[in-house]
């Protein structure tokens, strides 16, 4: 099946620069003609993952693979590592710390927006190996 | 109401975007928290906010916002301005608090 295949650095040291990505996604499937909910989907819950990358994994890698029908979502990071995946999809659960939450990020709700925006989501995750998070959003 | 009233409204000075202030806009949201406003926000044009790093900028850029006003008088830095000048979102700054900034777009119509 015909596949537009986007990759990214995400630069884990530049808390400014994070959300570039998941931009560059928006910009692109909006310039495809993609419903704009479909694409807000997309940017919102690539955007969390992004950040999540940036404050948690020192950055890492992010693969875009957009199909004519959906948007699949691979981020991933050589980070520590999430301990407890349940207890990380907790709403308000975080490890943050007061320095990411005085950048109005941390609250605990990355994870949970990430599963409210997308239609599937799955995270493979080894403590002090690092974390993939696969996203899939279903065009409407 | 438009971009331009709510200028009037809280007696916001300009920061970027003046070319946009004739936009019709409907409903609003105040947070510093932008975790919040990605999971909660829907459809909301306006962000008050006294939170001011680059990250405002995108979060108000993914969720489609037109406009972001600082209260308690903040000014965000130039590299913020320009990143919403680029996207052409309008950036306001007003003197008043948050709860009141809010309210009085509130009470003058603007939704929630």
């Amino acid at each position: 099946m015909q596949c537009i295949r986007l990759e990214y650095d995400v630069d884990g040291e530049n808390f400014s620069s994070a959300g570039n990505a998941s931009e560059s996604v928006k910009r692109t499937l909006k310039q495809m003609g993609v419903a704009p909910g479909s694409v807000r989907r997309v940017a919102i819950a690539m955007y969390e993952g992004e950040i999540n990358m940036v404050i948690h994994a020192h950055g890492g890698k992010a693969v875009v693979e957009i199909y004519p029908e959906r948007v699949d979502i691979y981020l991933k990071d050589s980070g520590p590592g999430i301990e407890n995946i349940e207890l990380a999809m907790k709403a308000g659960y975080s490890t943050a710390t007061e320095s990411i939450r005085s950048l109005g990020f941390g609250a605990g709700m990355g994870l949970p927006n990430m599963k409210k925006y997308s239609d599937e989501m799955r995270i493979d995750s080894t403590v002090g190996v690092g974390t993939t998070v696969f996203l899939r959003v279903n065009f409407e | 109401m438009t971009i331009r009233d709510v200028v009037r409204l809280l007696d916001a000075e300009i920061l970027c975007g003046e070319e946009h202030l004739d936009t019709e806009i409907h409903t609003a949201c105040g947070s510093d928290m932008m975790s919040d406003v990605l999971a909660y926000v829907k459809d909301q044009s306006v962000l008050l906010t006294g939170l001011l790093n680059p990250q405002v900028v995108r979060t108000a850029e993914m969720m489609d916002m037109l406009c972001i006003v600082f209260v308690r008088g903040k000014r965000p830095e130039q590299e913020v301005i320009d990143l919403a000048r680029s996207k052409g979102i309008v950036l306001l700054s007003t003197e008043k608090r948050l709860f009141v900034a809010c309210g009085i777009l509130y009470t003058n119509g603007l939704g929630g």
